[in-house]
């Protein structure tokens, strides 16, 4: 098999992760991209594996490497959607914005927002 | 010689003072004695000193203080016959005026920190008075000046004396800056400060600038003996308490300058432009300041005046190269000016007032302080001349001196050529002395029969009050613009005169009696000068005595004359009694009969202010100052500050822009983070 279908198919796949990272709006499937776009690596380590007939195979010995490390790391992910979402009541990436540093205006508009968000939270 | 003495004379005053800085506050019970015992010694010391050294003799000891690059600086002795005699006169004077002082500030609070800087003043003259080198000296005249500052501006809660004291300060720096580049010349041209060196280089005629250097010293010396440009400070700076008036302004300090120019006479000597312009300086201060005595109301400002005028008198008889006759009128006036200034003090304690007008109102006075009442007397005559008294001596030997000046036989005593000493110079003072000795009969006499023996003085249980009609008629005396006095309102009428004030009197009132004769044989004083003669010639004698009895009878016929027009041409005391109400209201205006008013005729206004001389400085430089002044605040204000303004709020512009990236979406992070990516790839690729 050529080894252009495997790294166009990477491609493809990595690009629809990148995508969905950065323009989905639910964790969960931010998530997923994050783990397409793994497997988009994976595809591309077993692919060059074969083709250039490494003996060792350390191509597939780090396929399996990453893929442990993606089940530790989408338990992770995972467990910290659930708490954002139980904080929160939501799981949308753009509405979990408390990091930012709104300007100067906007910082007196928050505090009622902010006990607002409290209120909810107290009376859920 | 044991040099210890002469150390302790300007380093007792000094210890005294810190002394008195560090404890007065916690034990006031030591202040007193911790201020007049160290200067006491001291002025015993000064005599002992001065007895050691005997006559005709001098004391040169110096060791290098710092080595400059240039000239050394030394410290050390210079002591001859004048440093002697005038440190003698400071120890005396400044005893009495710390013994007076115990007295006359019994109430003030903050009476330690006076006595200190009174005692730190007479160790900084005693330095000036002893001192070898010129930065040494330097250094005690600055120190004079701050003390003098501090104690001008004593009631420092009156606007008045805050600004006097201000304006003493800043006028005497203003003469102290051309006298530092003088004494930096000096010692260039001679390639040393210390006196000798240059008194040596002056005598060999070995200075490259003579005039320049005399021009910018007396520039100094205009400032520090108030003479004619520089004089406005003196009369302001009663604002102090009278005792420092005495010791500061009248004895000692405005003495420095005068004392300063005898010891460096040769200097001057060389250059007869420097005489000329000595001899103008003193003649205009002479004459102003006798027409501004004759006009003033508040009795220390008269006395202030009457000091600016005698200084013209020493400058002149320097300036006619006789620094034997100008030292000799120094002490007798250093002297009778005290004993005038303490005794301005009683009465001023006993009457409640500056005002001499306001004093003519007060029965009997004149029995209340009989000690001051008989003390001023003496003063005065002295002050005016007449014979056998001190003044008398020492302003004959002044005319003397510019007598043979301007004969072209000046009596330079062996310091320098007669005919350096330009003829003008001697007739300038003479003329100018004479016309001063006429004016300064007057206003002593005006003074004396003003404050002690008005009629309405006498007759003052009813003061004369004037109709309505006639009060818009006749100029008042009692003006609003009147120097306010900020003397506490502390003597009992009845111990007006406590013994702590009444001695110092009369221990002063012997010098002013009889120091003159000292001048009489030439193996007196003038030994212990340069010894020439200050012996009265006969016709200054005549014409001097002759004078001062003319301004005398002048002042007395204008005092009856305008005395008797007053009770003649005014409402008998019968019809101010017809109306009671009126008799003690304070709107009454009574009028007193001022000799000065018609001597001095329609110069009487001006004289009075001074003849606007504090008004053109205050247009010509207080002003410009001002507005100065406002453009600099205008500029820090409104255009550096706007710099620093503008720097945060840049800044802050800046943040807000920076802020307005970090929304906290993660998603647009990447999406920044992969753009970055995405064209630094294409970078590198490319």
């Amino acid at each position: 098999m050529h080894l252009a279908y495997p790294v166009v198919l990477a491609a493809l796949l990595f690009s629809v992760g990148v995508y969905g990272v950065l323009a989905r709006r639910n964790a969960v499937l931010v998530l997923m991209s994050v783990e397409l776009m793994l497997n988009a690596v994976n595809l591309n380590l077993v692919a060059f594996d074969v083709w250039l007939r490494d003996s060792l195979h350390a191509g597939q010995a780090l396929t399996l490497f990453t893929i442990t490390i993606a089940a530790a790391e989408i338990g992770l992910g995972l467990a910290i959607v659930l708490l954002l979402f139980r904080a929160r009541g939501t799981a949308d990436i753009d509405r979990a914005t408390a990091l930012g540093d709104p300007a100067e205006p906007l910082a007196v508009d928050e505090a009622p927002n902010g006990a607002e968000a409290l209120k909810g939270q107290a009376a859920a | 010689m044991n040099l210890a003495l002469p150390t302790l004379v300007p380093a007792l005053p000094a210890l005294g003072a810190a002394a008195t800085l560090a404890v007065g506050k916690k034990a006031p019970g030591l202040a007193r004695p911790l201020a007049i015992v160290p200067v006491a010694v001291s002025a015993v010391l000064a005599l002992v000193v001065a007895l050691q050294l005997g006559t005709g003799q001098v004391l040169d000891v110096a060791t290098r203080l710092t080595p400059t690059g240039g000239p050394d600086i030394s410290l050390g002795f210079y002591l001859d016959g004048y440093s002697s005699l005038i440190s003698v006169l400071v120890g005396l004077v400044a005893t009495c005026v710390q013994v007076y002082s115990t007295a006359y500030l019994k109430e003030d609070p903050r009476y330690p920190s006076y006595a200190a800087l009174v005692s730190l003043f007479t160790a900084a003259m005693f330095l000036v008075v002893y001192s070898g080198d010129l930065i040494v000296l330097l250094v005690g005249w600055e120190v004079m000046g701050i003390c003098s500052y501090f104690l001008i501006g004593h009631h420092w809660e009156t606007a008045d004396a805050r600004s006097a004291s201000l304006k003493a300060f800043l006028v005497t720096k203003l003469g102290d800056v051309p006298f530092l580049f003088g004494i930096f010349l000096l010692g260039a041209d001679t390639g040393s400060f210390r006196i000798p060196d240059v008194l040596a280089a002056a005598t060999e005629g070995r200075l490259g600038h003579p005039t320049l250097i005399a021009l910018l010293l007396l520039a100094g010396v205009a400032g520090k003996s108030a003479q004619f440009p520089l004089h406005t400070w003196l009369p302001d700076a009663m604002a102090g308490p009278t005792p420092v008036s005495a010791l500061i302004h009248a004895a000692t300090m405005v003495a420095a300058g005068i004392y300063l120019v005898a010891r460096l006479l040769p200097v001057f000597l060389l250059s007869g432009a420097a005489l000329v312009v000595l001899a103008v300086m003193a003649a205009v201060t002479m004459i102003g300041s006798a027409l501004c005595a004759l006009a003033q109301d508040d009795l220390k400002r008269v006395l202030a005046y009457s000091t600016v005028g005698q200084l013209g008198y020493m400058a002149g008889a320097l300036a006619s190269g006789d620094r034997e006759a100008s030292v000799f009128h120094l002490v007798s006036h250093g002297a009778f000016k005290a004993l005038l200034f303490l005794a301005a003090g009683v009465v001023i304690h006993a009457a409640h007032t500056n005002s001499i007008s306001a004093m003519s109102r007060i029965p009997g006075l004149r029995k209340r302080v009989p000690d001051a009442y008989w003390t001023m007397g003496i003063g005065l005559v002295a002050l005016v001349g007449l014979p056998p008294f001190s003044g008398f001596f020492s302003k004959e030997a002044v005319l003397t001196a510019a007598e043979h000046a301007a004969n072209g036989e000046a009596l330079t005593n062996g310091l320098g050529p007669a005919s350096a000493v330009p003829e003008a110079a001697g007739w300038i003072v003479l003329i100018s002395a004479a016309l001063t000795a006429l004016l300064t009969a007057a206003y002593a006499t005006r003074l004396f029969l003003l404050a002690f023996h008005s009629p309405a003085g006498a007759a003052a249980a009813a003061p004369q009050v004037l109709p309505a009609a006639d009060r818009a008629t006749v100029v008042v005396d009692h003006e609003a613009d009147a120097p306010y006095s900020p003397e506490l309102d502390e003597a009992d009428p009845a111990t007006a005169e406590p013994p702590a004030m009444r001695w110092p009197l009369w221990v002063l009132a012997v010098p002013t009696m009889g120091f003159g004769v000292a001048g009489l044989r030439s193996d007196w004083l003038p030994a212990l000068l340069d010894g020439g003669s200050l012996r009265p010639s006969g016709v200054t004698a005549v014409t001097g005595t002759g004078l001062a009895v003319v301004g005398i009878l002048a002042a007395y016929g204008a005092w009856r004359s305008a005395t008797a027009r007053l009770t003649t041409g005014r409402p008998a005391p019968a019809a101010v009694g017809q109306v009671p109400g009126q008799a003690g209201a304070p709107a009454a205006e009574v009028i007193v009969a001022d000799p000065g008013r018609t001597l001095l005729g329609p110069l009487f206004g001006p004289a009075r202010h001074g003849f606007g001389v504090d008004r053109l400085y205050h247009v010509l430089f207080v002003r410009p100052v001002v507005a100065a002044a406002q453009l600099v605040r205008f500029l820090d204000r409104e255009v550096i500050e706007t710099y620093v303004r503008g720097s945060g709020v840049g800044a802050n512009l800046l943040g807000r822009a920076v802020r307005l990236a970090q929304t906290g979406n993660a998603q647009t992070y990447l999406s920044a983070l992969l753009a970055g990516v995405v064209l630094l790839a294409v970078l590198v690729a490319v």
